[in-house]
Parts: C-alpha cells; sequence; structure tokens
C-alpha cells in the first residue's frame, strides 16, 4: 500500500458519490498515509492512551477515509456508503465514525481542540500525541493564534500540527485572498517548533515527526508544502477543483495519471 | 451565585479529580480558593473564549470535567460555534459558566448584558440550560449536575445575599418549584430576577391580589409538566426573565401552551429592545424594563383586570 492507493480512493469515491473536494484531498493523501501508516499510534479507538488525531481541515475528509482504509482501519463497506444516505462517511467526518475523534468542518476547531487532548494527556501523566492536520487558508480564521498562543505558552510539546500549504482557499488562491506568508515565520514567532518539508514525500514526513521531541519544549509544527490536486494534472493549482465533481472521462484520465504515477 | 459556585467547585474538586476550571481571564475576587486549592486544575487561559472552549472539548474527551468561565454574554456568544461543534456536538461534559444574567454588569453596559443566552443556548438539543434563583440553590444545583452527562450551560447572577422565600435551596432536573401560591394570577420566573417576582408578589397580596410564582431553573431539560399544570390552575399568566422576551422563559410557556391547547392570557415580561439609548445600574435598567417588583405588580394588576373586567381593580402608586 502507498499513498497512490489512497489517491485511486479518493478518485472511485469522489466519483461514485460525485461529489467535490477532491483537490483537498489529493493535497493531503500524502500527509494522511504517513499519519495513518507510520505515525498513529493506538489500536483500537477505545483504547484512552491512543494517539489523538484532529482533521481540522474536515473537507478533505475522503483523503482520511482513504488512509484509514488503506492501513486498515476502516473496512471497504462503510467506506463505499461515502455520502450516502445513512452513512457513518459524510464529506466531513463524524465522530459517531469508529476512529474518528472528532467532529469537524468548521474552519479554526481543530487547534483548539489538539491543544485541550494534548493537556489532558499532560495531566494525566499519558505519554500519547495529539496530531492536527490543518490547512494554510485556515489560518484565517482568529481561534487559529489563539490556539498557538495557548499552547506555546504550556509548552505542549506532545502537540503537533502539520499544515496543508497549498496556496488555495475556496474561491482563489491564498496569496490573493488572504495571504498567509510568511507562515513558517508567524507559527516560529508565536513560540512554535517549525519544520518546512515537502507534504508530498511520506518518508520526509514521517522522518521529520520521528524526530521531535514530544516529550519536552515547545509544541511542534510541520509547515508542509503541496501542491493541491497533487497526482492528476489538469486539478493541479486549479481552484476549480475545489467545489467541482468529475465527469466520467476526467475520471477516466486521472485515474491514468495516478496509475502511472509511482 | 459565584462564591456560591466556587465553593461547591472546591467541595466537589476535593471528591472528584476530573474537574478543571478554566477562566478567560475573569473571575477576580471569585475563583481564587479553587485555583489556591487546585492549582494545577486551574487555567487561566487567557483571553481567548474560543480556545477555552475548544481546550475544554479536548480535555472533556480525554475524561475530565471541565468547568469554563467568563460573564455570561462572553461565556454563551463569542464562542457559540466551538460550544455547539465541541461539547454540544460530542455529548461531552463540558460546563460553559457565564456570570451575570440580564443587566446585572449595570453601568458596564450593553457589551456586558445576557440578554439572548438562553434562547440561543435552549435551542441545543444535548445542552442542558440551568439558572438558579439564588445562591442557595445555586449551591445545590452545581453539586447536583457535576456527574451529569453532556453539557450544562449555568447561568449565574452575581448576587451571594439574597434569598428568594420558599425556595430553600430546592433544585429538580427537569422540575420547576412554587415557591407561593394563588389564584388570580401566576409568575413564571427565571434566574436572579426571581427575587422581584416574589416581591411583586408581596405587594399584590397587599392589593388584594393573590398571586402565585413558578420557578423555572431547568429550562432544558424543560419542566414541561409543572408549567401546564400550573397554566391550567391559573390563565392570567406573566413570565419574568432578565433576558430579551424572545426565545427565553417567555417563549417556552407559549410553546407549552400552544403544544397542549391551554388557553391562557400571557404577558412576556423582560427586554422588548435592546437598551443602547441609556445605561444604569441594574436596578434602573430592571425597573426602565418593567422588571422591577414595583412595576412587575403594576402589570400584573393591569393584566388581571383585563381578564376579570367586572371585577374592581386596585391601582398601586407608579
Amino acid at each position: 500500500m502507498s499513498s497512490s492507493a489512497v489517491r485511486r480512493t479518493i478518485l472511485e469515491q469522489a466519483r461514485r458519490a460525485h461529489v467535490g473536494h477532491i483537490g483537498s484531498a489529493l493535497s493531503i493523501a500524502d500527509l494522511a498515509w504517513a499519519l495513518c501508516s507510520r505515525v498513529l499510534a493506538g489500536a483500537g479507538v477505545e483504547d484512552p492512551d491512543r494517539d489523538r488525531f484532529v482533521l481540522s481541515k474536515g473537507h478533505a475528509a475522503l483523503a482520511w477515509y482513504a488512509a484509514m482504509n488503506a492501513a486498515g482501519g476502516l473496512p471497504d463497506d462503510l467506506l463505499d456508503t461515502y455520502c450516502g444516505d445513512g452513512s457513518l462517511a459524510g464529506v466531513h467526518p463524524q465522530h459517531a465514525m469508529p476512529g474518528i475523534d472528532f467532529t469537524t468542518g468548521s474552519l479554526g476547531h481543530g487547534l483548539p481542540i489538539g491543544a485541550g487532548a494534548a493537556l489532558a494527556a499532560r495531566l494525566q501523566s499519558s505519554s500519547r500525541r495529539t496530531f492536527v492536520l490543518m490547512s494554510d487558508a485556515e489560518c484565517n480564521e482568529g481561534s487559529v493564534w489563539e490556539a498557538m498562543s495557548f499552547a506555546a505558552h504550556h509548552n505542549l510539546s506532545s502537540l503537533t500540527a502539520l499544515i496543508d500549504v497549498n496556496g488555495q482557499q475556496a474561491l482563489g488562491y491564498t496569496r490573493d485572498v488572504l495571504d498567509t506568508a510568511p507562515l513558517a515565520e508567524r507559527w516560529r514567532g508565536f513560540g512554535w517548533d517549525v519544520h518546512e518539508v515537502d507534504g508530498h514525500n511520506v518518508e520526509a514526513i514521517t522522518t521529520t515527526i520521528g524526530g521531535l521531541d514530544m516529550d519536552r519544549g515547545r509544541p511542534h509544527v510541520l509547515v508542509a508544502q503541496t501542491t493541491f490536486g497533487k497526482g492528476v494534472s489538469f486539478m493541479e493549482n486549479q481552484i476549480k477543483w475545489h467545489y467541482s465533481p468529475m465527469s466520467d472521462s476526467e475520471f477516466a484520465t486521472a485515474m491514468a495519471e495516478v496509475a502511472a504515477a509511482p | 451565585m459565584r462564591a456560591a459556585f466556587v465553593r461547591a467547585l472546591v467541595e466537589a474538586g476535593e471528591r472528584d479529580e476530573r474537574i478543571v476550571l478554566l477562566t478567560g481571564d475573569l473571575g477576580y475576587m471569585a475563583l481564587e480558593p479553587f485555583a489556591d486549592r487546585f492549582p494545577d486544575r486551574f487555567f487561566n487561559v487567557g483571553v481567548a473564549e474560543q480556545n477555552m472552549v475548544g481546550v475544554a472539548t479536548g480535555l472533556a474527551e480525554a475524561g475530565f470535567i471541565p468547568y469554563v468561565y467568563s460573564i455570561a454574554t462572553f461565556a454563551s456568544l463569542r464562542p457559540y460555534e466551538f460550544i455547539r461543534n465541541g461539547p454540544v456536538l460530542h455529548r461531552l461534559p463540558v460546563r460553559i459558566v457565564g456570570v451575570g444574567g440580564g443587566v446585572e454588569y449595570g453601568s458596564n453596559g450593553i457589551s456586558h448584558y445576557a440578554l439572548e443566552d438562553l434562547a440561543v443556548m435552549r435551542v441545543q438539543p444535548a445542552l442542558t440550560v440551568l439558572a438558579p434563583a439564588d445562591h442557595r440553590q445555586a449551591s445545590t444545583l452545581v453539586a447536583q449536575t457535576v456527574g451529569l452527562p453532556g453539557p450544562i450551560y449555568y447561568r449565574l447572577g452575581k448576587d451571594d445575599v439574597s434569598l428568594v422565600p420558599g425556595l430553600d435551596g430546592r433544585f429538580e432536573l427537569g422540575r420547576a418549584e412554587l415557591v407561593r401560591q394563588g389564584t388570580d394570577c401566576l409568575m413564571i420566573t427565571i434566574g436572579a430576577i426571581t427575587v422581584e417576582a416574589v416581591a411583586a408578589a408581596d405587594l399584590l397580596e397587599a392589593e388584594g391580589v393573590s398571586c402565585a410564582v413558578l420557578v423555572v431553573s431547568s429550562l432544558r431539560p424543560a419542566p414541561e409538566t409543572d408549567i401546564a399544570d400550573a397554566l391550567l390552575a391559573c390563565s392570567t399568566v406573566m413570565t419574568v426573565e432578565a433576558h430579551y422576551t424572545t426565545g427565553g422563559l417567555g417563549s417556552l410557556v407559549a410553546e407549552i401552551a400552544t403544544d397542549r391547547g391551554i388557553s391562557c392570557r400571557l404577558r412576556r415580561c423582560g427586554f422588548d429592545d435592546q437598551p443602547d439609548t441609556i445605561s444604569g445600574s441594574q436596578g434602573y435598567m430592571q425597573d426602565a424594563a418593567g422588571l422591577s417588583a414595583a412595576a412587575l405588580a403594576r402589570t400584573a394588576l393591569q393584566l388581571v383586570a383585563g381578564s376579570n373586567p367586572q371585577g374592581v381593580s386596585p391601582i398601586l402608586p407608579a
């Protein structure tokens, strides 16, 4: 299994359900795969000491479902209900689904929740870690900066944010809508331990996380440079693919490109 | 009720290590007993209510019972969506503690008034909404609901002195308390304004008008049967709340009456409009809104006279 399996599942499910958010999901496919397959610890959802995960950019949940599925944490029959009536698997994740710790979908909620989860781990003397996967445009939200201050002030070293820096938001490029640059410097200025990584290099993501000191010091952030729509040439860096679903021919082309990728 | 709340929380904290207290940099001369007794379980998160509720959500998911504290309007409205998408949607035991309902912050002005908190809170199906009428009831209610599953919003008054005669600290979730019998009219009240309603009933008694007072401290779950029974016993009804007249207790009573087909004359007493053209003390602002004891008694007399046009209608001096 690899992130190319995750991409195939994203395309197949998005086509079957005829929904959008495909570009956002492809953007985090490698981050999601790295976390699901190589980082998050804790076997069962009932284990109180499992690592916690918050998909703060909830609109990319399809990538998370696909990664969970590829890692063996989400059965095919549940995945195949994606966006169906009565399904637990909607466009945005809901905690009623096994393996989803927190319901998300409204941007700016994830980091405060993650900070609380990390504080809880400290108070309970647990070595579990907390990961929050966010979007760059999500940093438009003021609550993100509240949580950044809080986590740094309390040295929540078991907390790691991962920012999917694809440079796009719903209606345009972040540099045109509300520029977040220089993102790494901003987080550094708030007292975080900042690591800039290639958000499509699973090895680099995993190695970087493996090198973080989760026991003491500052909270961590991976500022992950990504390409919106990564892996499908006609979707890459195209605003349209925030919302648009695929036609049959677009689906066929996209699947062929993803299958041909290493 | 602040002191009563903190006392109850310290007592609960002695027995239950899951209890943590977060404040948005408010609670001077109020929260110290908890902060001093449990410094490791007390967090001043700074002036950041959204983050405070988010942090509480993360704590509660891991098994803690976080109390988040601020002035009622800051505790309820600023982080409202965080409350909804956090403790409410996840059914986690976060306690939102809002101090100073209605116009209790007096000359601080309208930014500090909580006039719609009960309305926005009571529409959330998974949220318990409680507003004690005095500090004795606050003690009972806080102690009784420590272990309640799911989230709670507490609207606490600032008054740690006044007591509602006949209430004696009683509280039962989903029930109302009849603190005064009466036959001519019925006042249904919530929160700290209840002392004004009971004082109004005293004024009315002196005028020969018998006024019942029913105290609703559990707004959600609502004491539907108790309210319906009271409406059936007396059809001249006033609701009394330091809140806008839409969405809160008055609306609840109207919903119950219509749902059950109970015929009554209902006057919803509270703030009809935003009090943004005047400012003043709590007493002044409440009187201007018709919520002082004298103003409530005058309204009751008009209602009683209207419902019994042939009867003699005594008039209180304005």
